[in-house]
């Protein structure tokens, strides 16, 4: 047979991209489709004879996770909190340094380099290490507690202006930005690649706009608004993206060790399979709204 | 003409002069105290468990040592060297890693050109596998993983030949076989780099190529593979560093090979239990570590984990960071 040059080109594109073809299918589609199944089933596993089976349960499952079981409900509540206070800070935060990175200035190479060094730092099991020990966990929340009430800058900044403006909606904001505040090592700790995204777009602007501007008289504040946010939107889509999926496969992330502890402990495949559903139906929700909302706002150059 | 004084030059400007000045100064040093104020923020952690690793078992307890320690010492790290096995573990991981993460950046390549280059049916449809790889952790599909991979039968192939299925948990096979398709350790996103580096070359040289008769294979490897060194490069970094700290796939596969990840997280365990049988018994009865020198451990198995990957940062630190901005990610 005799293939065209289109035909011919199918073949090749095909056999280059048949790795993942494979691996894709064999290691994420079925064990997708698996999980799915398992979800919905009780999966008795008899290792002595290498064998598994699956019996239909229904919705079982997911009503042990979401009706019975003490911990499932208040651990994917805490994690969109959580998630809520950390991505906006994180986008917010790396912009911020993104731009300031982006002037030239004796020892950036330096500075660039610790703000990058976190995506080192902080992963794999490198995360939560401190409280991953037998010992060390037993007494974490004692050291928490301590923390908490030893008197720090922040807290009495907080009660200053808590008391000052009384309650209300003003003292929830306080107590969102304080708790922000509090929490600006886990922030920097979850933004290097973050940063370094929003440093290549911001290199990708044409300074020649920002001439323009300057000759009108527009000032380094209107610049930003005007022309460097719009230009850097499409970045802020990818970075809330990248940082709500970052934050969902933290490891030490509460779900995750549920999971963790349901599967490798209980060996109860069915129930994991179920809690690991909906915490991703969740995040596919989650990330599909935001996703939605944000890319109205993008706006693109070319 | 006339020379003007710096004070003539402001009057006649309406002190537009010095005030651009001063708030340019003021600027500058409030930039300067904030960046390098957030450097050290994220720098002290790993400097206070540098300064108490030194620390002797006097200085620890001792309320006036904050950070340099009066007794310096190297007992923990040796201690923690010989719990860890840490030369035995750093070669085994040394070797595992490297030869994986070569594996993967080798297949991830492949993909990303034939996904940059060719044109099929089908081809948004497996660009759109790309991006779901990208968006689901394997953390989460832990449970169907680990019996996907417990009872291995690819679609049933496996029990034609050998009557039953395969049980890869804890072989180096099973994650060969996951790096081979590019299906390893954020692999998902390597291929996504890698295309956006593709796409972004001129075509002409392909052309140039095609005309004077060269294969599709032989112009990827020749021509088209020597200008990609240095994004390789930095995608290889990233997955021998990311390699290096993961939890999960070492969990799943290499257990029982002793990578520096399960080393370093357990050196904490490893002490408390030494303890128990070494010093506490000597001492009579049961006796626990004291929780100040497990953190310490910790932190000694932290730091001898990260010192390869600290090495790598510092001599290669341009490739990481650089890799991001060449790609031009964009949605």
């Amino acid at each position: 047979m005799k293939l065209t040059m289109r035909g011919k080109n199918a073949v090749a594109g095909y056999l280059f991209i048949a790795p993942f073809v494979l691996g894709f299918l064999a290691f994420m589609a079925y064990p997708l489709y698996q999980n799915i199944r398992m979800a919905f089933s009780t999966v008795t596993v008899d290792f002595a004879n290498d064998e598994f089976s699956m019996a239909w349960a229904g919705l079982e499952n997911i009503r042990r996770a979401l009706l019975v079981d003490p911990d499932f409900t208040q651990y994917l509540v805490e994690e969109l909190i959580a998630m809520g206070l950390l991505v906006l800070p994180v986008l917010i935060f790396s912009l911020f340094i993104a731009v300031l990175l982006n002037r030239a200035f004796p020892g950036r190479g330096f500075v660039r380099a610790v703000f990058f060094l976190p995506v080192i730092l902080a992963s794999g099991v490198l995360v939560g290490i401190e409280t991953n020990n037998s010992l060390l966990s037993l007494v974490s929340e004692q050291i928490q507690n301590q923390n908490a009430m030893r008197a720090n800058v922040t807290g009495v900044i907080e009660s200053i202006l808590v008391a000052e403006f009384g309650a209300g909606v003003a003292d929830r904001f306080i107590e969102y930005i304080m708790a922000v505040v509090n929490q600006i090592y886990t922030i920097a700790m979850a933004s290097g690649i973050q940063i370094v995204i929003f440093l290549a777009g911001l290199q990708t602007i044409n300074p020649s706009i920002y001439e323009a501007s300057s000759i009108e008289g527009a000032t380094g504040w209107e610049n930003f608004w005007k022309i460097t946010f719009p230009m850097i939107s499409p970045m802020i889509l990818v970075v809330v993206i990248y940082s709500i999926v970052d934050f969902m496969s933290r490891t030490d992330g509460e779900i995750m060790g549920m999971i963790d502890i349901v599967v490798n402990r209980w060996r109860e495949f069915g129930f994991g399979s179920a809690i690991a559903m909906i915490y991703f139906t969740v995040i596919a929700a989650v990330l599909a709204i935001v996703g939605f909302l944000i890319s109205k706002l993008v706006y693109y150059y070319d | 003409m006339i020379k003007r004084t710096y004070w003539q030059r402001n009057t006649a400007t309406d002190g537009y002069l010095l005030r651009r000045d001063v708030s340019r100064v003021l600027g500058n040093f409030l930039m300067v105290v904030l960046l390098f104020g957030l450097c050290f923020l994220i720098l002290q952690p790993l400097l206070h468990q540098l300064s108490n690793t030194f620390m002797s078992r006097d200085d620890l307890f001792d309320p006036t040592v904050i950070a340099i320690p009066r007794y310096p010492t190297t007992e923990h790290f040796r201690l923690g060297l010989e719990l860890m096995y840490y030369w035995q573990s750093l070669w085994r991981t040394l070797a595992i890693t490297f030869s994986m993460s070569l594996l993967q950046i080798s297949a991830c390549t492949l993909v990303a050109y034939g996904f940059a280059r060719f044109n099929f049916p089908g081809k948004r449809f497996w660009f759109v596998c790309v991006m779901i790889t990208i968006l689901i952790p394997p953390h989460i599909l832990r449970s169907a993983m680990f019996i996907n991979f417990r009872f291995f039968e690819f679609f049933g192939f496996i029990p034609l030949f050998t009557g039953g299925s395969v049980n890869l948990l804890d072989t180096l096979q099973g994650y060969t076989l996951l790096s081979a398709t590019a299906m390893g350790l954020r692999n998902g996103l390597y291929i996504f780099i890698l295309r956006q580096y593709f796409r972004n070359m001129p075509k002409e040289l392909e052309e140039a190529a095609w005309v004077d008769g060269c294969g599709k294979l032989r112009t990827f490897a020749q021509i088209m593979l020597p200008d990609a060194v240095p994004v390789l490069m930095s995608c290889f970094l990233f997955a021998f560093v990311w390699q290096w700290t993961d939890g999960f796939y070492a969990g799943m596969f290499l257990r029982s090979f002793g990578m520096m990840a399960e080393q370093m997280a357990g050196l904490g365990d490893y002490f408390a239990s030494w303890y128990v049988v070494s010093i506490g018994a000597a001492e009579g009865g049961l006796m626990l570590a004291p929780i100040a020198l497990v953190e310490v451990m910790v932190s000694v198995g932290v730091l001898l984990g990260i010192a390869p990957l600290i090495l790598v940062y510092l001599f290669a630190q341009r490739y990481f960071v650089e890799s991001i901005g060449q790609s031009g990610i964009k949605m």
